[in-house]
């Protein structure tokens, strides 16, 4: 029998990956549409706009949205939705608010009770969806409207004050370099889960998951077990979330979390078309957030009205999408 | 010509590629015939079927005339229905969620305006058409609740409907073609859809009947042509034409240089497989030696095919493997048990069972073999691209590129990097299915020459084809499969092309008797 010598044409020599212009290209588009945005508003607003105190608090308050929307990437790459991560975010800053401001509790107890709302949301989410075989679309919707009311019925509808200083103190008031140290806590998550999805075996699992489901069953990985473990781990992010948004405004109100979850999907969808273009990715996550808020904070500041929030949130989601489409060449999108 | 002939296919040319698939077919269908379109797996049958249902585009020259007229080429898919001719796919083309009046009225619904459907009427409507064929069969069941030879009924006579709906209906005429709609069904459903094609026939209709089953071209066609590598070799007439000499112009006689040097010799057993049974069949028992290649074979619908899903643990089985000395119950493995036990699969889907297209090929390529890749921080990824290169290199995976999507190589070498990925863990087992579907010659010989050298470092090989040259070059010993089991077996010498072929059309029609 013939070997492989058969084919005794010159082999095509390796080549070395070469630096591909046009792929960094797209990597790095969206750093440098935040540093255009940068400048353009810098230019516009040189003196308030362009101040450390207006990034550090940029950098600081907006490190909530970082956290979820790195809660969220999980499911996402192992090709689940969840929509309940506001949900989870806000539950969990509100159980900090009752137990620890409205009953006394101490810090320590309520945030392991805070955490854990989002472990067992985490794992409400995967039951349905893995046993029942639902989509998970309309389970972590009708969960997170589950919880919805629920915070609403603990909270009495009212906004709790009065949460442990010591809270916020190691979320907003200490600082390194100027910035909150709730910025940093965001960034030393998004490097473990960086780290976890590019090092680790569980990572590589996660994305053959969400890749193809039926390779990942006939390589031996264990579907339902990878997407089960997301949810769980997506609900606990989110509820870590919920702990700095409670340490952030010292308070916890029912509504306004819930706000957060477009942003969060729109800052995960733009953040897959940067650093690793076609794939849910961390640090392209963290990049996103803050061009969303620096192009809303300056919008704001020149004097825009409330709806440019909306108008950008909404715009970047669709936008985003579409150009990922657009390097995918406009294959259909399979989610599940 | 025929004088009352409804359809002509004159020069009929198709080329995929390279691959001439059709090389100038001929043939006429008359009016009222059963017509037979009979030969091997990729003989041309159903890319024939595809052309005159409007699918593939044949080339210059090629020439279709339905009731008289030169029909425009490629043909338009709407307009062949509104000229009478329908047709039923193996897939039949029905949803199984909604009910049989839905799918009856998918097409045609009978009422006038577009704003109302009177339900209750066209549920009678169906029940009466069913009625005109002796069928009973419940309008508002949904079609999973419906045996498969019903599912069958209602795709036909949802067909028929749309003929006599049809320009040439008014005469009684159309013409029904059937792409293999038995393999899935036992032997006495059969006698029932035969049954119902006689009386669409005795309607005046034509029905032209894809099938590889030489018992049933004998029972219910007139005329069976037979086509072999996309020639048309003969039109026979089937009431005087023997069965023998049916088979003998399937299989033709062609001569093979190629030979394999097959071990005769007694191999120690690597994996005995007792009382494994898949579905509903019979339970059988196998054994595969060290360094053998077994492949597995048979008729499309015959078994074999599932058999490697099975034994690795992707599907549903019941039995008893012995690998190594360790006995192992099918029923409660797992792909990741069978992995640790030194199975490998390699499913046909190529990116939708076996590897991602839109992830690497180091992505892809590794993916069994993490764990030898683990650091100190973590997965060492300037590693794991250095054993893909090499992989690639090994196999002459072209370009050699492996930070390049699986899915935007070649199929022969998307193949032979899912092909790499599990030979690097130095399988025990190796289990294939269709090994080297649509892979180019070159990229073919190469993953064979792989192979064995796989099976001389001592692995053994299953490998379930219907690809009888590929069978034929690669395995020591074959099993041909019939109704769910294995029932001939051809070792060394008795290993030909024609002797599978042949194997596969007599297993069949064997068992059907036995079964009787």
């Amino acid at each position: 029998m013939t070997t492989l010598e058969m084919s005794a044409k010159p082999a095509a020599p390796v080549r070395a990956p070469r630096i591909n212009l046009k792929q960094e290209g797209e990597r790095f588009a969206l750093v440098g549409a935040w540093l255009l945005l940068i400048v353009i508003f810098g230019i516009l607003m040189p003196d308030s706009f362009l101040s450390w105190r207006n990034f550090s608090t940029m950098f600081g308050s907006q490190a909530v949205l970082v956290v979820l929307t790195l809660g969220i990437i999980i499911p996402l790459t192992s090709g689940d939705f969840d929509l309940s991560g506001a949900s989870t975010l806000t539950m969990s800053s509100m159980l900090i608010g009752v137990l620890n401001a409205r009953d006394g509790w101490g810090l320590a107890p309520t945030l392991v009770i805070a955490l854990a709302s989002g472990l067992v949301i985490g794992a409400v989410n995967a039951f349905f969806v893995l046993y029942f075989r639902i989509h998970s679309l309309i389970v972590t919707l009708g969960v997170g409207t589950f919880v919805n009311g629920l915070i609403l019925w603990i909270s009495k509808s009212q906004t709790i004050s009065g949460v442990s200083m010591s809270l916020v103190e190691w979320v907003i008031i200490n600082r390194l370099f100027g910035i909150p140290l709730a910025f940093f806590y965001a960034l030393l998550l998004a490097a473990v889960i960086w780290y976890v999805l590019e090092y680790t075996i569980a990572g590589r699992r996660l994305l053959f998951v969400g890749r193809g489901r039926e390779v990942s069953r006939l390589n031996g990985i264990p579907v339902d077990r990878v997407r089960a473990i997301s949810f769980i781990i997506s609900g606990v992010i989110a509820a870590l979330a919920g702990v700095f948004y409670a340490g952030m405004t010292g308070s916890a109100d029912p509504l306004s979390g819930l706000n957060l979850l477009l942003p969060a999907f729109a800052a995960a969808f733009l953040g897959a078309t940067t650093i690793s273009p076609g794939r849910f990715n961390a640090f392209g996550a963290v990049i996103s957030v803050y061009f969303l808020v620096t192009g809303i904070t300056g919008l704001t500041m020149l004097g825009a009205d409330a709806y440019v929030q909306n108008l950008f949130y909404g715009g970047a989601l669709v936008i985003a999408v579409a150009l990922s489409q657009l390097v995918r060449n406009r294959q259909p999108q399979e989610f599940s | 010509m025929s004088d009352n002939a409804v359809l002509h296919l004159n020069n009929i040319r198709m080329r995929f590629g390279n691959f001439q698939a059709l090389k100038g077919v001929s043939l006429s269908i008359r009016r009222g015939e059963v017509f037979g379109l009979l030969g091997q797996n990729g003989s041309g049958k159903s890319t024939l079927i595809k052309v005159l249902a409007g699918f593939h585009q044949p080339e210059e020259g090629s020439e279709v005339i339905l009731w008289g007229q030169t029909m425009p080429l490629p043909l338009n898919q709407m307009e062949i229905k509104k000229r009478g001719v329908a047709f039923v796919h193996q897939h039949l083309g029905l949803i199984a969620s909604l009910t049989v009046v839905e799918n009856m009225r998918v097409t045609a619904l009978g009422t006038r305006t577009p704003w109302f459907v009177n339900w209750r009427r066209e549920a009678k409507r169906v029940a009466e058409q069913f009625a005109a064929f002796g069928l009973s069969i419940d309008p508002f069941a949904t079609i999973a609740q419906l045996s498969p030879v019903e599912r069958a009924f209602v795709a036909i006579v949802r067909a028929f409907e749309d003929l006599k709906a049809s320009d040439a209906g008014y005469g009684g005429e159309g013409i029904l073609v059937l792409d293999e709609p038995t393999p899935f069904l036992p032997a006495e459903d059969v006698k029932r859809l035969f049954g119902l094609i006689r009386s669409i026939v005795a309607s005046g209709a034509s029905v032209v009947i894809v099938t590889h089953d030489i018992d049933e071209v004998r029972e219910i066609t007139d005329r069976v042509a037979v086509l072999r590598d996309g020639e048309l070799v003969d039109i026979l007439e089937t009431k005087v034409t023997e069965r023998q000499a049916i088979l003998d112009t399937i299989v033709g006689s062609r001569i093979d240089a190629f030979a394999k040097a097959r071990g005769v010799e007694a191999r120690p057993p690597a994996v005995t497989v007792t009382g494994i049974a898949m579905g509903r069949a019979a339970p059988f028992d196998l054994s595969i030696g060290e360094g053998e290649t077994l492949g597995v074979t048979g008729l499309i619908g015959s078994g074999f095919a599932s058999l490697p899903y099975a034994l690795f643990g992707a599907v549903r089985a019941t039995g008893n493997m012995v690998l190594d000395g360790r006995s192992i119950d099918l029923s409660r493995l797992t792909p990741a048990a069978a992995q640790a036990l030194g199975l490998a699969l390699l499913p046909g889907d190529r990116l939708g069972a076996a590897g991602v297209g839109s992830l690497s090929v180091t992505d892809n390529i590794t993916l069994p073999v993490l764990p030898d890749h683990r650091g100190l921080l973590g997965l060492d990824r300037p590693g794991m691209l250095r054993t893909a290169g090499h992989l690639s290199e090994l196999h002459d995976v072209r370009p050699r590129r492996p930070e390049l999507p699986l899915g935007s190589l070649s199929g022969g070498n998307q193949q032979k990097v899912l092909l790499a990925k599990w030979l690097q863990t130095k399988p025990r087992l190796l289990l294939l299915d269709e090994p080297t579907q649509g892979v180019d010659f070159g990229a073919r010989q190469q993953i064979f020459s792989a192979l064995d050298r796989a099976a001389r470092d001592g692995t053994a090989i299953l490998c379930a084809s219907t690809d009888n040259e590929q069978l034929e070059q690669i395995c020591d010993r074959i099993l041909v499969f019939a109704r769910g089991r294995p029932v001939v077996e051809l070792r060394g010498a008795e290993i030909t092309r024609k002797a599978i072929t042949e194997a596969c059309f007599y297993s069949e029609s064997q068992t059907a008797e036995a079964a009787e």
